[in-house]
């Protein structure tokens, strides 16, 4: 582990009420080492604004080790930034070099608006988990779980499905701000279990009509999504998810 | 006020089934006639929220983070026990029970820790239905592994992301409710008071954090899920936005607070590296069923790990523990790095870590089976510190994970407040002294989809409430009162950053309250975090302003309450004068070094009474009694 120390210029989206149309804003961030997390540079970066009298710069974030989808922003063109399977938290500063300018902004999609600086409103993501992500079952009225055998394959195949962050990288990186990655993630996860079946069609048509309503745009097979989830969920998923949605709405 | 622990008599094997039948129930038709708010949506909030909107009460649900799903739960990554024997290999509802309690220290209830192995079989169950996608052997049938604390295979996992599933499955069930209708989501909303009318929770005070403005929200009842207070030390394994401020505020209306002393620091996580580090990463310890850890036997041996030969190492695990090894419970294992690293053995470039071998394992069962079981935490790993473990040996170092302290609670998980009743992580129930491995997402969930569905109907239809809106004056009156205190953060503009009191506060408690503690410096840490706090309300500065989307304010608040709570930590540790579990005060220990209890005077819980702001807390004991199990000395040598 070689710790050094390299200067950057960021340029950081800065939207709020008295800047309701936002513009890009220059800072200095000196003096950052190269083991720190993207966000540490952004919490550093913000000290030294807050003592100078700025207003930090507004970002989400959470657990900060990956896994709970809060934060993300567009780094130098790329959600989450340049590194594969990588959330914003867990990009490290080694990955970028002394003199470097870093631009970030929020994710730009219809169906995200900016709430303050790169803080965005998911919750659309939220209602289409709200329109059928889920087996009807209350608690209190199942069986054994071992009374239902699923083949060691489906379930990787499922779990992979299901290891979503709802971070929404993959709509920031679309070209149409699809979120079809996201849905078909979803889809997936429970029509590739047993205990997923019994709904399953009711699922793929409510979920994608959800989909639709909140201002998504449509897949093109750009793959972009792909290349930027953060989990590293394949398109298969968006095929599976139109399988799923042609045999419930045609057959 | 006594304690009344509320716990029902009869064989421990059939309190749980006498209790649901003597609880009271609400006529399914009448269900709809009741509002519950519920705060949190991790494994505890959301399976609450959602079982509760399955029965048919209307549910208010919030939610600090802007989804549900974000709630820390989520980073659970090694399992979730459950008594259901799969493996065949000796597990019983009572092993897991004696587990639970010997693993604790002695230092919880009877009653609800057998309760809690009842309800673990149920889980797993309702989990499966869910969809959660665990790991499963090629027959098709789901898998076990073993994990700290524990000598047989008891645990249910999802590779290295049983907690996101898990979690996954809980906001599943809880989407569905918001779509019937039942269940109402707020999130980015935070709770900064509980409102009492006539001496029972009535409802809450939240902050919306997009607008900045103060909201009221009735109810007949309220409850709390709202994690542990780890963050109290800054570094810690929590997330950013874990913290004290829900339960603290409760505590300050009445609740009492129990064990805050009691906090878990958890053996495997990625050692500190920098003064600018904002959070600690956990390794799951299911890495030590594989990983053998070790430290070089000669103090200042800077050798690169590949260069000191076995002879040189001391697997001191091992060697001093030959039954559970590598496998010894989350404190022994910690106290005995911060041990090795003290005596000058410690590796890296602080010394503060110690080894985490996986060479043995890769050569034995081969890369590709350590990847299958370990891959993501591999992953993991290598993003954080850019070394690979499959060639270089992994660094840990303990850090704080988990608090078994929280607001005490009985054994319907009612707070002290009436109305009140506290899930999970926020409540003190189940983990004693130390929590074992796999067990506090048991707990959550046991918690929220099989305990407060019964005990809050018990409530309700056997308490009168008198219909209380958001009009009541004692809405009024906690408004103006956080509306005072923000102003006044806001107006303060001091010098220091409300993140570098919270490195200060959690540099004293780590120092003086961390893995080992000792009368003397305790006392210099309650002087220090006073102090601290005084510093804290003059030279504080907070920019922004109060109706706005201002994460400083946010801090701001937490740390507030931190700086309080951290003084009712130290006076708890302090007031216990023996070693237990994750307590360890080096005036009580073994010959062999070990945590030396004193039941004679300690086997209780320590509940604190807040009685006002410039008076001390006033402590109430629930002593514990053991009927079923004969405390001994833990041992896991």
């Amino acid at each position: 582990m070689s710790n050094q120390t390299i200067n950057l210029t960021l340029k950081v989206w800065r939207q709020n009420k008295n800047n309701p149309r936002g513009s890009l804003e220059t800072y200095p961030a000196k003096g950052i080492s190269t083991e720190m997390s993207f966000l540490e540079m952004l919490d550093v970066v913000n000290e030294e604004l807050t003592s100078q009298g700025i207003e930090p710069i507004a970002f989400d974030h959470d657990c900060r080790e990956g896994i709970c989808g809060m934060c993300g922003a567009v780094v130098n063109g790329r959600a989450h930034g340049h590194m594969p399977e990588t959330t914003l938290c867990q990009l490290h500063m080694r990955h970028f070099k002394d003199g470097d300018t870093i631009v970030i902004e929020p994710w730009r999609a219809r169906a995200f608006p900016v709430i303050k600086d790169l803080a965005v409103d998911r919750s659309a993501l939220d209602t289409i988990i709200q329109a059928g992500g889920y087996i009807s079952i209350n608690a209190g009225g199942a069986q054994d779980g071992n009374t239902i055998p699923i083949p060691k394959e489906n379930a990787e195949k499922a779990f992979n499905a299901a290891t979503c962050i709802g971070c929404g990288a993959c709509v920031a990186a679309c070209p149409n701000a699809s979120a079809m990655l996201f849905t078909g993630a979803k889809i997936s996860h429970l029509a590739l279990l047993p205990q997923g079946r019994p709904e399953a069609r009711k699922r793929a048509l409510s979920m994608v009509r959800a989909m639709d309503e909140l201002g998504f745009g449509n897949c093109s097979n750009e793959a972009e999504c792909e290349l930027e989830c953060p989990k590293g969920i394949s398109i298969t998923e968006i095929a599976r998810m139109n399988r799923e949605f042609i045999k419930a709405a045609f057959l | 006020m006594t304690l009344e622990s509320k716990i029902p008599t009869g064989p421990l094997h059939e309190k749980w089934d006498r209790h649901r039948f003597d609880l009271k129930l609400v006529n399914p038709a009448n269900r709809k006639k009741f509002n519950i708010i519920v705060i949190g949506t991790g494994l505890a909030g959301a399976s609450a929220a959602a079982t509760l909107g399955e029965l048919g009460y209307n549910v208010q649900n919030f939610c600090i983070q802007d989804s549900p799903r974000r709630a820390h739960s989520i980073a659970a990554q090694g399992g979730i026990n459950a008594a259901k024997n799969y493996a065949n290999d000796g597990d019983s509802i009572w092993r897991l029970f004696y587990d639970t309690i010997k693993g604790g220290d002695f230092r919880s209830r009877e009653a609800n820790v057998y309760r809690l192995a009842q309800l673990s079989v149920n889980i797993i169950d309702q989990c499966v239905a869910q969809g959660v996608p665990f790991a499963r052997e090629y027959g098709g049938l789901l898998d076990n592994r073993s994990f700290g604390g524990a000598q047989l295979s008891r645990t249910f996992y999802a590779k290295g992301q049983t907690g996101q599933q898990l979690l996954l499955g809980a906001y599943s069930s809880l989407m569905r409710q918001v779509n019937t209708g039942k269940v109402e989501i707020f999130p980015r909303r935070e709770m900064l008071d509980v409102v009492l009318v006539d001496g029972r929770a009535r409802g809450i005070v939240v902050r919306n954090l997009i607008t900045g403005e103060l909201e009221s929200y009735s109810a007949h009842a309220v409850v709390l899920a709202t994690g542990g207070y780890g963050n109290a030390y800054f570094l810690s394994t929590n997330a950013m936005s874990s913290n004290v401020t829900a339960s603290y505020r409760c505590y300050k209306k009445g609740a009492y607070f129990a064990n805050p002393c009691f906090t878990q620091i958890h053996p495997t996580c990625i050692p500190v590296h920098g003064t600018y580090q904002s959070k600690l990463t956990l390794m799951s310890e299911s890495l030590r069923n594989d990983g053998r850890v070790w430290v070089p036997k000669e103090p200042g041996d800077k050798r690169a790990p590949e260069q000191i030969p076995e002879s040189e190492r001391d697997y001191y695990l091992e060697r001093k523990y030959p039954s559970f090894g590598n496998l010894v419970p989350r404190d022994v294992a910690s106290r005995n790095a911060k041990e090795q690293c003290d005596k000058g053995k410690g590796v890296g470039e602080t010394g503060y870590a110690v080894y985490l071998d996986f060479a043995d394992a890769i050569a034995r069962d081969g890369r590709e089976a350590i990847a299958a079981k370990y891959g993501n935490l591999f992953e993991m790993y290598e993003k954080i510190t850019g070394e690979d473990p499959y060639v270089t040996p992994m660094r840990i170092y303990p850090a704080v994970h988990y608090t078994m302290g929280g607001l005490w609670v009985d054994y319907n998980l009612m707070t002290t407040i009436d109305g009140l009743f506290s899930l999970g992580e926020s409540n003190f129930s189940d983990h004693g002294a130390n929590r074992l491995g796999a067990s506090a997402l048991m707990q959550g969930l046991a918690d929220g989809y099989f305990i407060i569905p019964y005990t809050m109907g018990g409530y309700l239809a056997g308490t009168h409430l008198p219909e209380v809106d958001t009009s009541a004056q004692e809405f009024a009156e906690s408004e103006n009162r956080i509306r005072e205190q923000v102003d006044k953060l806001l107006s303060i503009n001091g010098r220091r950053t409300v993140t570098d009191f919270h490195k200060s506060l959690g540099k004293i408690l780590w120092d003086k309250c961390g893995i080992a503690r000792d009368k003397q410096s305790l006392e210099k840490a309650g002087k220090e975090v006073a102090e601290l706090r005084e510093e804290f309300w003059k030279n504080v500065n907070v920019p922004g302003d109060a109706a706005d989307f201002n994460q400083a304010l946010e801090n701001a608040g937490r740390v507030a309450d931190f700086l309080e709570f951290g003084e009712l930590m130290v006076k708890d540790a302090i007031g216990r004068e023996e070693s237990c579990g994750c307590h360890f005060n080096t005036g009580y220990q073994t010959e062999d070094n070990e945590a030396l209890r004193c039941d004679e005077t300690f086997c209780h819980v320590s509940a604190w009474e807040y009685t006002g702001p410039d008076s001390e807390p006033v402590e109430h004991r629930e002593q514990l009694h053991f009927e079923n199990v004969e405390l001994t000395q833990r041992s896991y040598k």
